[in-house]
């Protein structure tokens, strides 16, 4: 398998990571390298293996519908870049 | 030398937990001296190896007060006022946690990680945050936005990772013992390559919260020390139920140092089976390991153990499945970082998905962005099935080999690094290379089975070697025994580098 550069620049438009021209060709390299090694996978024959999410078969835990964290909002917004009364602040979405 | 190396006897500097314990408690030595003893280390020694990102003295030294009082009230338990680093992927309340990454570089943490919080109520000492590869993302800590970590045997040489700044502050005695994680062999491989000892316990073991996320299924707490016994005492305290860790094990709390107040006998491993797995002893391994590990084999046949052949067939399909799961699972992690409630922000854009794109290229490195973007592309659209879940099934594979060598055998053992330690700048343009470094180790994480590494003699050039012990599900307190025993017949782990001499 071989990326081009569209479909590296396109990755990166998915991962929401800016990717100056200058470097996606030599993204892509390092990509199809790793991808070389990933492709040794698919000369196993997995029919009827059954997928392994987790190392342990456990049911996912259910608790009361409860709140149970205080409210620390102050704290939590005094690290954020750029907070308003209370509330986060990001470019305006909607003209 | 300052004031308190003077005072403090220098045995101190390398004392077991067993020795530290009794001193704290003959009031032969106060928990403040202790933390200024090594807080004084740290900041001689850690310019050269750049183990440490943050050094906290004030919290260090009000914990080794609050830790003095217990001690002297009678109120203390093992670890109180014992000194300890916390990898810096552990969230610490108002403390600095950086993940390694320049996205983390002003986050100071408004909560402790449920490993710190234990670690706290037992009154151990942290002395600080410890170098890493950004986001545990690395096999040699050189992907790190503070700069690499020598390597205190060669400070030319790397110190393995991810965890190479935990792994390089014990084996320089920056601090007696150290937290880490390990996704795909970020606690054991540094332990080898720094001569340390280090273990992983089954998944679900320690609690993943405050425990910066990178691949979810595969990450798990560990502990570094000089022996298993000081790792057995570390692992004990770090080790326990958590409800705000879905992936948390409910199972009694274990002593994982029940087995080593057994009194030493002439051939305490009689009657153990240890595998040798034929895949991990095969052409890849460098010579001047072989020889170390083959030594290290005899001295347990010595000890009573009997070697027998196993076989993990699909060995070699865990690094590309690991290369597939691991990235996948980062690139959804790794999406929280958007430059919006915390961490890096862009200071220039033009509208929401830029600020997101300039914030997220600019606070992340170069490996962590390669993982980002193999992830996201093995789980998009037309590509999952033959990725993604193909990845699944292998790692079903691998766990199976594993269970069915484990009814031939009580352990597995192996070379945990196929080579020493390797020059900074070797491998660090070449992931590929890079990768293959983790070539014993991976497996062990998709399985989600414990796994330790001890030191096992030296190679060229005087660098370490290690041995990786893996056992059954919840085989932690066995493994640490199988390694005591070991290191009570032997003193590959008393050996320091020159620093610590």
């Amino acid at each position: 398998m071989s990326l081009s550069i569209e479909q590296v620049q396109r990755i990166a438009a998915l991962a929401r990571i800016e990717l100056a021209a200058g470097d996606a060709e030599a993204t892509r390299d390092k990509l199809n390298g790793i991808f070389g090694l990933i492709e040794q996978m698919q000369a196993v024959d997995t029919s009827g293996v059954e997928p392994m999410s987790h190392p342990q078969d456990v049911a996912q835990r259910l608790r009361t519908d409860v709140a149970t964290e205080p409210d620390r909002r102050d704290e939590f917004q005094r690290i954020a870049p750029q907070t308003q009364a209370g509330l986060y602040l990001v470019p305006k979405v909607l003209e | 030398m300052p004031d308190v190396e003077r005072r403090v006897p220098r045995l101190m500097i390398n004392a077991s937990l067993t020795e530290l314990r009794a001193a704290l408690d003959a009031k032969d030595v106060s928990s403040v001296e202790l933390a200024t003893l090594f807080l004084d280390r740290i900041e001689r020694l850690n310019p050269a190896l750049n183990a440490f990102i943050t050094v906290d003295r004030d919290g260090a030294l009000a914990a080794a007060r609050a830790a003095d009082a217990r001690i002297a009230a009678g109120t203390g338990g093992p670890l109180t006022g014992i000194p300890l680093a916390h990898k810096d992927v552990f969230c610490t309340e108002g403390v600095l946690t950086t993940c390694g990454s320049k996205m983390l570089s002003n986050f100071v943490s408004p909560y402790d990680a449920h490993v710190v919080e234990l670690l706290k109520q037992a009154g151990a000492v942290s002395l600080g945050k410890t170098n890493m590869d950004e986001f545990a993302m690395g096999s040699s800590n050189e992907n790190s936005h503070y700069g690499a970590v020598k390597n205190p045997w060669d400070t030319s040489r790397v110190p393995g990772g991810s965890s190479g700044g935990s792994a390089a502050a014990v084996a320089a005695r920056l601090a007696p013992i150290a937290t880490g994680t390990d996704t795909g062999g970020s606690v054991r491989q540094p332990a080898a390559l720094c001569g340390i000892t280090g273990i992983k316990p089954t998944y679900g073991t320690v609690s993943r919260y405050g425990m910066i996320a990178y691949a979810s299924s595969l990450d798990q707490g560990g502990a570094l020390g000089t022996s298993a016994a000081d790792c057995a005492a570390l692992l004990t305290a770090m080790a326990g139920f958590d409800p705000r860790d879905s992936t948390s094990l409910e199972r009694p709390a274990e002593d994982y140092s029940r087995e080593l107040t057994v009194p030493a006998q002439p051939r305490p491993l009689a009657g153990l089976r240890i595998g040798l797995p034929q895949e991990f002893f095969g052409p890849g391994m460098a010579d001047d390991v072989r020889a170390a590990v083959d030594a290290a084999l005899d001295e347990y046949r010595k000890l009573g153990a009997t070697t027998v052949d196993v076989s993990l067939p699909n060995a070699q399909l865990a690094i590309p499945a690991y290369y597939v799961i691991a990235p996948a699972e980062a690139s959804s992690n790794l999406s929280r970082f958007d430059g919006v409630r915390y961490g890096h922000r862009a200071a220039e854009y033009r509208d929401l998905a830029e600020m997101y794109a300039k914030s997220r290229a600019e606070g992340f490195g170069a490996e962590v962005k390669r993982r980002i973007l193999v992830g996201t592309y093995v789980l998009s659209h037309g590509y999952y099935d033959a990725y993604y879940l193909q990845a699944q099934k292998l790692r079903r594979l691998i766990a199976q080999d594993f269970q069915a060598a484990l009814r031939g055998c009580d352990v597995i053992a192996g070379p945990t690094s196929p080579t020493t330690a390797w020059a900074i700048g070797e491998k660090s343009d070449d992931p590929v290379q890079m990768y293959l470094s983790d070539i014993y180790t991976i497996a062990v994480n998709l399985a989600g089975l414990p796994g330790l590494s001890h030191p096992c003699g030296f190679g060229a050039g005087n660098l370490p070697v290690g041995l990786q012990l893996v056992g059954d599900y919840f085989s932690e307190a066995r493994l640490l025994n199988v390694a005591h025993r070991f290191q009570q017949a032997s003193d590959w782990h008393l050996r320091r580098p020159a620093v610590a001499a």
